[in-house]
């Protein structure tokens, strides 16, 4: 018997987008503690750290709270590798790809599925804000902007995810990433003033493509700016678009080149 | 009638190391044809050229018609491939997994309910439809997998090793599943380490060393190559040993009993079992050789593949 052709692309990635809500579905458990940590670590610096921590021209939360986003949909990443990962290492990707498919639409399902829940985690996200006392200042034209950045980010970063995960097929690299994700984060304006590192690494962590996105959010959701008068947080919301643009026009290439050589490997 | 499977001169190099060097093989519509080999002998690097996982270095395939480098969509419409591992959705249960895949070979969303359900029933696997695939064990696995490349009753049908590692009850129940799907007139191409398996299933065997076909036939024809059976005779005295060699290959008719002094071993390929115990015994009573031990075998891979190469299987160093 011979399936028919393939309806096309939407189709395809449809049924493998269903494919993530049955995961979720199965394991709301791991949905949920996905869905906790970031609030978590949002109430830990507030309550336990943000009360040491004084901060010229506003309360902390209202610092950090823009930062943790950006800090959020930055370590997405992880999440697209593992998934990835795991559907390279237990031959499934090899099942889908002797299917008759459009072979692309397990990457455009990935991205849709991570982004889907990016979103859901960014809405947590605020509500736990709101919970701490942030409040946004500007309208609602320059809050869904502020969404609207953090979302390219997380795409950015799922990009690199797919590539890394491609990279990978085994979860060991997946270990690796999950360590080195906490000294790139901490080394960004998310948690404090860039001001305050040594010279050379402030500036690392000025130019920061999270310092970017967090600064961009601050000034888009009226919260106060770490004072500096570095010219990337001058231009923060330039580069929290020029940074995911620059990364996408990288990643994407190599994830798909990686894709392609699927079938020499 | 176009054959189901078709190779010419099939070659694939990773890095500067090749896992098929030339590789023809034709397969007949409706057969089961076994590909029989040790680790690295390339039987993996062919099934996935020919399901359109890998690209060849050179060389051509077509499967039920169609070639798998210039027209790969066509292909992947006729085949099911089951591979190695089973290839399953964990955080899914069984049913979900074969909705899925069935939906993925664009049934219809009843049609691939109704699909799911005939196949779970089929590997008595209905109990658990609803279990994580996380939860299954192996032969269990196995049986969801091999249901997952049947969604579409597929023209040929891939099976990479479908035992490997499976307890005898399971190694059964597959047997059967693919019995009873070339009775429906699935062409199955089938991978094995197992000169048994093969012997079972296939109708043809290629044997495969080093990318290359070594030997083609009906099993009975290559058992007939091979002596289907050996008989092996330990004796007491190690300085007797060529003595033994001669006396016991005279017995069985065998023109090269192999000897293994370490283990003070002769062995030897016989046809005829019985006859060829009882008259090894004899002869060697005669010759007032003492014997430790002595028992009839089927071959070993090896010993197949020194009757048919004259050579051991090239083993794969990784």
């Amino acid at each position: 018997m011979t399936a028919p052709a393939s309806p096309g692309l939407v189709t395809d990635t449809l049924i493998m987008t269903r494919r993530g809500f049955a995961h979720w579905a199965r394991r709301p458990g791991a949905v949920a503690t996905e869905l906790i940590f970031p609030v978590m670590m949002l109430v830990m610096f507030v309550y336990f750290l943000g009360g040491g921590l004084a901060v010229e021209g506003g309360d902390y939360e209202d610092f950090l709270v823009p930062g943790i986003l950006a800090l959020t949909m930055a370590f997405g990443l992880e999440g697209t590798m593992v998934a990835l990962t795991q559907d390279v290492e237990r031959g499934l990707l090899d099942r889908f790809r002797s299917l008759p498919i459009v072979p692309s639409s397990f990457l455009v399902a990935r991205s849709v599925i991570d982004m889907i829940s990016s979103a859901a985690s960014l809405l947590v996200m605020l509500v736990a804000g709101l919970l701490v006392g942030w409040r946004w200042h500007e309208g609602p034209v320059s809050a869904l902007a502020a969404v609207g950045l953090l979302l390219l980010l997380r795409l950015a970063m799922l990009w690199a995810g797919i590539w890394l995960g491609l990279l990978a097929g085994r979860p060991e690299l997946v270990q690796t990433i999950q360590i080195l994700v906490w000294p790139v984060a901490f080394l960004s304006s998310v948690f404090t003033s860039p001001s305050t590192m040594p010279g050379w690494l402030g500036a690392i962590a000025e130019w920061n493509p999270m310092s970017a996105t967090a600064a961009a959010v601050r000034d888009l959701f009226g919260n106060p700016s770490w004072a500096s008068d570095a010219w990337a947080a001058d231009h923060a919301l330039l580069l929290a678009v020029a940074w995911p643009v620059l990364l996408l026009a990288v990643f994407v290439p190599l994830a798909l080149h990686r894709w392609a050589r699927l079938s020499d490997h | 009638m176009t054959d189901a499977i078709a190779v010419t001169a099939l070659s694939k190099t990773f890095g500067d190391r090749p896992a098929l060097d030339g590789l023809d093989l034709t397969v007949a519509q409706g057969t089961v044809h076994g590909v029989l080999g040790p680790n690295g002998a390339g039987k993996t690097t062919a099934v996935r050229i020919l399901t359109t996982l890998l690209r060849p270095t050179g060389g051509s395939a077509s499967v039920a018609g169609h070639d798998v480098l210039r027209d790969p969509a066509a292909v992947r419409r006729r085949i099911g491939l089951v591979g190695q591992h089973a290839a399953l959705d964990e955080g899914l249960d069984g049913r979900q997994n074969l909705d899925l895949f069935g939906r993925l070979h664009h049934l219809g969303a009843r049609a691939a309910a109704h699909r799911a359900q005939e196949l779970l029933e089929r590997f008595s696997l209905a109990d658990t439809g609803r279990m994580p695939v996380g939860r299954y064990s192996g032969g269990m696995r196995r049986r969801l997998d091999l249901a997952a490349g049947l969604i579409t009753r597929p023209d040929v049908l891939f099976l990479d090793e479908p035992t490997t590692g499976l307890d005898p009850r399971g190694r059964g129940e597959v047997w059967e599943a693919v019995r009873s799907l070339a009775g429906e007139g699935t062409t199955v191409l089938l991978t094995t380490q197992y000169l048994e398996e093969a012997d079972h299933l296939a109708g043809r065997v290629s044997v495969l060393d080093g990318g290359r076909r070594v030997a083609e036939g009906t099993p009975d024809e290559l058992k007939a190559r091979t002596g289907a059976d050996r008989i092996d005779v330990v004796v007491r005295d190690a300085a007797q040993l060529t003595a033994a060699a001669a006396v016991v290959g005279a017995a069985v008719r065998a023109a090269h009993p192999v000897t293994d002094p370490d283990r003070r071993l002769v062995s030897a390929p016989v046809s005829d079992r019985m006859a060829a115990l009882t008259a090894t015994l004899r002869a060697l009573e005669a010759a007032g050789i003492a014997a430790e031990d002595i028992a009839l075998r089927r071959p070993t891979l090896d010993e197949v593949f020194l009757h048919l190469t004259g050579t051991a299987p090239r083993k794969d160093p990784a």
